[in-house]
């Protein structure tokens, strides 16, 4: 599909002319930043900002903290201890960045929501949405990792809790997790390669980040109404759009801004509400922690681990036909990643012909429900395995794999949806009237 | 529609987030009212003094303060105590010189000394490395308002015995309502009067008791109130700089809209 026809950079002087023919970075940069975009998106739309903001803060931060951190199980706490109190302004950074992850994590969640009522991820933007995951599940590991490092007590069972997983795989499961640990158990081979990966993946997500861009880049932003931006002719999409600079630009950051305001306020009032006190206590591979808790973020995808227990019919029939091969821990692992699989598929799932939730009276329903559901198993996932919590995770997780594999296809065959706007310029004056004319 | 839902959804998200189970049995914590509590509380440098007095007096016999250097005492937000000072206090510990091997003399720039032969936690993150409240439900959210409750709990710890003791396979426990499981292994370590403030301040139970844990919540954090300050001045940086560009951002979209509809 050809982009919606814009304006293009014309190098004026001889010295832009020289290096245009050899390297036409300014055009570039030029197309990206005046990119046009449609004029009518919300305020759900600031998140990918906020998000490229996260990346470069975290990598910042984190940098820095390497400089002051020893990735040696006898000496990981010391260190951090040692930025907390030593390195000048180290406990700004420090709090900073775990805090960081919890925004980052906050707005992704928000991005992805947002996708998902307005059908960002339907076609031509399934590409977008699938990078979009793999960026989500590099984020996942990223953040994982980096709770190891403190060496606390949290990070230690955290990790080795996480990597018992794939020693859950069958016949296989065992070398990979000795592989993935270094060892036997979660040892010094362990930090000393999770700091290595916890510095590498960033990178490959600014890289994921740029094909992100680069792909909705290609097929337009998608918008609150989900009518594609017309692109007959520059005029026409010119009644659409408006160039994301300054316009979105200025808007972006403005709601940047307030974020930050409090995310700065957590930062300085209450640096540990998100954390786990556990994690103030050096890493003991002889003492268990009461409750193994993973952090906040990955809670409702810990409920769905541990939602599908070995009594559970589904548990039972998935055993019984895979003549033993899949027992409940291993159920438990293919059900985490399947809830996240599955949203990778929902371009295809989807089968209603219309965008946006906004024109899509059932859907709306179903779609609150899912927000609902997620804070529902982020609350299990933080309480002990136990009833009423076990029943409820297991509703909470079926209702996840029932929107995706069941309402989504199903809805698009049964439900009437009501009028959409003819253009998106339509749309946007009857929010704000039409443009006033110096003439009128 | 969507915005309500998305605005339930994030501030349940946030609000849900730092989650953690209730722990087993009726744990009583009691809410202190501290001095470095709330965005602009600061730490009380004369009671962190005292409370310097009784973790040297009372809790040192057992517990270690590892991470914390002794420097650290005469820094800007901490108890405030003259170098010359922090000096003398320092000789009264015993450290095995990294360099030569030998005991010597503490220096400022030893870290108190890690004390284990109790078996005893170290107390250098202790403040942090408990929270007091956990509700409702479990999740947390109370801290919003009362603080994770970490000095609170050293406090409630501290005060919380009720007398009765038990043995158990020839060890003694000691019940106390603000521990989880209800016995601890540490014997009832303040009675009333058993330090002497140089203030003249009361040196009942519940006041050592208050006073120690403000101090072991500066040890685990020693730059709180430089913390504080520079939260404060980053939010009212940014609540300018989102009025400026809340500003700028109405008047370039002003071309673009027409007027609304009535």
């Amino acid at each position: 599909m050809a982009g919606i026809p814009h304006d293009h950079y014309e190098p004026k002087t001889s010295g832009e002319r020289w290096l245009h023919k050899r390297l036409p970075i300014v055009g570039l940069l030029y197309d990206t930043i005046m990119i046009p975009t449609p004029k009518n998106l919300n305020w759900m739309w600031i998140w990918g900002i906020v998000l490229t903001f996260c990346l470069a803060l975290q990598i910042v931060t984190g940098i820095v903290l390497a400089m002051h951190y020893t990735p040696h199980v006898d000496l990981a706490f010391a260190s951090v201890e040692h930025i907390m109190r030593d390195v000048n302004g180290g406990y700004m950074l420090r709090y900073l960045h775990a805090n960081g992850a919890s925004l980052f994590f906050f707005a992704v969640y928000l991005h992805i929501f947002r996708g998902l009522y307005y059908g960002s991820y339907k076609a031509p933007r399934e590409v977008t949405w699938i990078i979009g995951m793999l960026i989500y599940l590099a984020m996942m590991a990223t953040a994982f990792m980096g709770y190891v490092l403190p060496w606390g007590q949290m990070s230690f069972w955290g990790a080795t809790v996480i990597t018992g997983l794939f020693g859950a795989i069958p016949g296989v499961g065992e070398p990979i997790q000795a592989w993935l640990l270094g060892g036997p158990a979660v040892d010094n081979a362990t930090l000393n390669r999770f700091f290595s990966l916890h510095y590498l993946l960033p990178f490959v997500i600014a890289a994921l980040v740029a094909v992100h861009i680069w792909a909705f880049h290609t097929t337009g932003n998608n918008n609150p109404t989900g009518v594609e931006v017309r692109r007959g002719s520059k005029e026409e999409a010119e009644r659409d759009t408006l160039p994301f600079w300054p316009y979105f630009v200025i808007k972006d950051l403005f709601a940047l801004a307030v974020i930050l305001a409090v995310f700065f306020a957590v930062v300085g009032f209450m640096p540990n509400f998100l954390g786990h006190p556990d994690n103030y206590i050096e890493a003991n591979p002889l003492s268990t922690p009461a409750h193994i808790v993973p952090e906040w973020y990955f809670l409702p995808f810990y409920a769905i681990l541990r939602a599908f227990t070995a009594d559970v019919w589904v548990v039972i029939a998935a055993n019984w036909l895979s003549f033993g091969i899949i027992d409940a821990k291993f159920f438990g692992v293919l059900a985490m990643f399947g809830a996240i699989a599955i949203m990778a598929l929902a371009p295809w799932l989807d089968t209603s012909s219309v965008r946006s939730g906004r024109y899509r009276p059932m859907f709306k329903w179903w779609f609150a429900l899912l927000c609902i559901d997620f804070v529902v198993l982020m609350w299990c996932g933080a309480m002990p395995a136990e009833e009423p919590y076990a029943t409820i995770s297991l509703i909470a997780s079926a209702y996840w794999f029932a929107y995706f594999l069941i309402i989504l296809p199903l809805l698009g065959v049964i439900e009437k949806p009501t009028a959409q706007p003819a253009t998106i310029e339509e749309d946007f004056n009857a929010h704000y009237g039409p443009k006033a004319h110096p003439a009128e | 529609m969507f915005r309500k839902i998305a605005l339930t959804a994030a501030s349940v998200l946030v609000l849900a987030a730092p989650v953690w189970a209730e722990t087993a049995g009726e744990q009583h914590i009691e809410d202190v009212d501290f001095a470095h509590e709330g965005p602009f509380g600061r730490f009380d440098q004369f009671q962190l003094q005292r409370g310097l007095q009784v973790y040297t007096e009372v809790c040192s016999g057992c517990h270690g303060l590892k991470f914390v250097p002794i420097r650290s005492l005469s820094d800007a937000g901490g108890p405030g105590i003259p170098e010359d000072q922090v000096r003398a206090y320092a000789k009264q510990f015993t450290v095995t010189d990294k360099e030569t091997g030998e005991d010597r003399e503490g220096l400022p720039t030893d870290n108190f000394p890690a004390n284990t032969g109790a078996g005893a936690p170290d107390l250098s993150l202790m403040a942090k490395a408990r929270a007091g409240f956990h509700g409702p439900y479990g999740t947390g959210i109370n801290q919003l308002v009362r603080g994770m409750g970490g000095p609170e709990y050293i406090v409630s710890i501290l005060t919380g015995y009720t007398g009765e003791e038990k043995e158990e396979f020839g060890s003694f426990f000691y019940e106390n309502k603000a521990f989880p499981g209800g016995w601890i292994a540490m014997a009832p370590p303040l009675s009333d009067d058993q330090v002497t403030y140089a203030d003249g301040h009361p040196a009942t139970v519940h006041h050592m008791a208050e006073d120690v844990s403000s101090f072991l919540m500066w040890a685990a954090e020693p730059k709180l109130m430089a913390r504080k300050d520079a939260g404060f001045v980053s939010v009212i940086f940014l609540a300018i700089l989102s009025t400026l560009l809340f500003l700028t951002n109405k008047r370039i979209w002003a071309a673009a809209k027409g007027k609304k509809h009535a």
